[in-house]
């Protein structure tokens, strides 16, 4: 190949190279940002209060959207699998089948979305906000370190609280596909929760929890650390924001499919 | 005969391609209030968050009472830096807070301890700024643009730091609470010892407040002398800049802002 060739091949791949790269160091820059808020986290000042003030935020007033949610989708899920199962004569799998959905699969997913929704965007306007307007600044030369007292708490207090809405989750899901299977589709009441407890496995709740506490770590990390490295002013919170809940999104899915893989594959 | 109280030595700061600070050399000695004039996009706040470890410099040293502050572990610098207190430009208040929390948030590191004396010292310093037992419970949202700056600088000074840097602490007010402004650094200088770093546009503030004037142009400290001679300093920027002539030696360019937001660097 000639000089000019390789010129135009390097023409076409340069952009290519270049996201790769700066994909890579982005993937860099928030690997080191969570190790520096969770190891500064293990030295005191410890902020207790703080963390409590998110556990409220993300666990308690994150309930009823979780709970609305999950009541639903587990009906729905119900009324699917009967109608599916119907073409077969397979409309006994109701309760079986959305045990191991809900608990598997729709729990831990649909809460991650709905929450980071609610958490992640709300972190990074927050810390956006406090960036643009020096705040951030401002605390650290008043003597307090902002991973310590605004990073770490929000990344602890998503790890403990997702797993408790996950199972809450689930429990309230498989109670919504009990209330329309026994009240519409005319399941005998006994013998749907006597199916559903023979389904019900320790180590798919093990899973669930396991994969609410990955995707609460995912969504506090997005939002904290979009916020955290806002720039510009409105314009710059908004698009922090964005990006903040778009990839927390993205991140839950792919953490999800490879958990879901690496532990039923 | 003592170390200066700040020193700067040979120090650069570049965003990118654009050198904002090209080998600044500064002393300020114990109880000496300065005021460091020049246009928007010289420098001049990028200077102060150097010294305050919010930006990493390039090159050179900065010294606090003969003690380096950069490439020194962060422990012995937050040590270093406790002496120092900050009042941004924009006040830069907690808005999740109230006012007496903000003003004692160094003291608390932002814990709960101790309500009613933190209290008690929040009031004392509210009262400095000429605020009073009203505001006490107030956030900052609910508080007109010249409360919420005073607020600021009662919380930059409750933990009696020994270093204050004021950025532009009169823009935004009205003559007479600039001037109370005014008052309360000088004060601060005379009757506790405490050395004023300030950046200002407002020449009459910086008259009133300052022992030295030092002008940053293109990155340089260009010109520095007794706040007596700012109207005499024989030099054709100063001079420019003091009487807000639009002709002259100094030309017009981005601000320093522009090039933090232009390369990211926070």
């Amino acid at each position: 190949m000639t000089r000019v060739s390789w010129l135009r091949v390097a023409a076409i791949f340069a952009p290519v190279g270049r996201f790769v790269i700066n994909g890579l160091a982005l993937v860099g820059r928030v690997t080191l940002f969570a190790f520096r808020a969770l190891l500064r986290s293990l030295a005191p000042p410890y902020y207790p209060g703080r963390l409590g003030e998110q556990l409220m935020q993300i666990g308690w007033l994150s309930l009823p959207v979780v709970g609305l949610t999950a009541i639903f989708t587990g009906a729905a899920l119900a009324q699917q699998i009967f109608t599916g199962g119907s073409r077969f004569n397979a409309q006994s799998t109701v309760p079986a089948i959305v045990v191991i959905g809900m608990v598997r699969e729709l729990g831990p997913v649909l809460v991650g979305l709905m929450v980071s929704g609610r958490v992640t965007s709300a972190m990074a306007a927050e810390l956006g906000t406090m960036r643009v307007t020096e705040q951030l600044d401002a605390m650290l030369t008043l003597r307090t370190d902002p991973y310590r007292y605004l990073i770490a708490p929000r990344l602890w207090a998503a790890v403990i609280a997702l797993p408790v809405l996950v199972l809450v989750a689930d429990a309230i899901g498989i109670f919504g596909s009990y209330l329309l299977s026994t009240g519409k589709l005319h399941f005998n009441a006994q013998n749907y929760l006597s199916i559903s407890r023979q389904f019900l496995e320790s180590d798919d709740i093990v899973m669930s929890a396991i994969k609410a506490g990955v995707f609460g770590f995912i969504m506090a990390l997005m939002g904290c650390y979009a916020g955290f490295n806002t720039q510009g002013g409105a314009v710059g919170v908004g698009a922090s924001t964005t990006n903040a809940v778009v990839s927390s999104f993205v991140l839950i899915l792919l953490a999800n499919l490879l958990i879901t893989v690496i532990a039923f594959g | 005969m003592s170390a200066p109280k700040i020193q700067l030595t040979d120090v650069a700061k570049r965003f990118g391609n654009k050198v904002v600070l090209e080998g600044i050399n500064l002393a300020i000695e114990p109880a000496e209030s300065i005021a460091i004039i020049g246009g928007s996009g010289t420098g001049k706040s990028v200077m102060l968050k150097c010294i305050l470890g919010l930006l990493k410099p390039e090159r050179g040293s900065i010294k606090v009472d003969g003690a380096e502050l950069l490439g020194v572990p962060s422990g012995e610098r937050a040590r270093i830096a406790a002496k120092f207190g900050m009042l941004f430009q924009g006040g830069a208040l907690f808005d999740s807070m109230s006012v007496w929390r903000n003003v004692t948030f160094a003291l608390t590191q932002g814990r709960t301890t101790d309500t009613a004396r933190m209290r008690d010292i929040a009031l004392e310093n509210l009262e400095h700024v000429g605020l009073g037992r009203e505001v006490l419970n107030l956030r900052p949202s609910e508080l007109s643009g010249g409360m919420q700056k005073r607020v600021a600088l009662a919380r930059a000074i409750a933990p009696r730091p020994e270093i204050i840097f004021f950025d532009e602490p009169t823009t935004g007010l009205d003559p007479i609470r600039a001037d109370v402004i005014n008052d309360l650094i000088t004060s601060l200088v005379e009757n506790l010892g405490v050395t004023a770093v300030t950046i200002t546009h407002d020449m009459a503030s910086a008259r009133k407040i300052a022992h030295r004037v030092a002008m940053l142009y293109q990155g340089r400290i260009i010109w520095s002398g007794p706040r007596d001679r700012l109207y005499d300093s024989g030099n054709p920027y100063v001079d420019q800049f003091v009487q807000g002539r639009a002709e002259g030696p100094i030309q017009a360019g981005p601000s320093e802002t522009d090039w933090e937001e232009a390369t990211g660097e926070i």
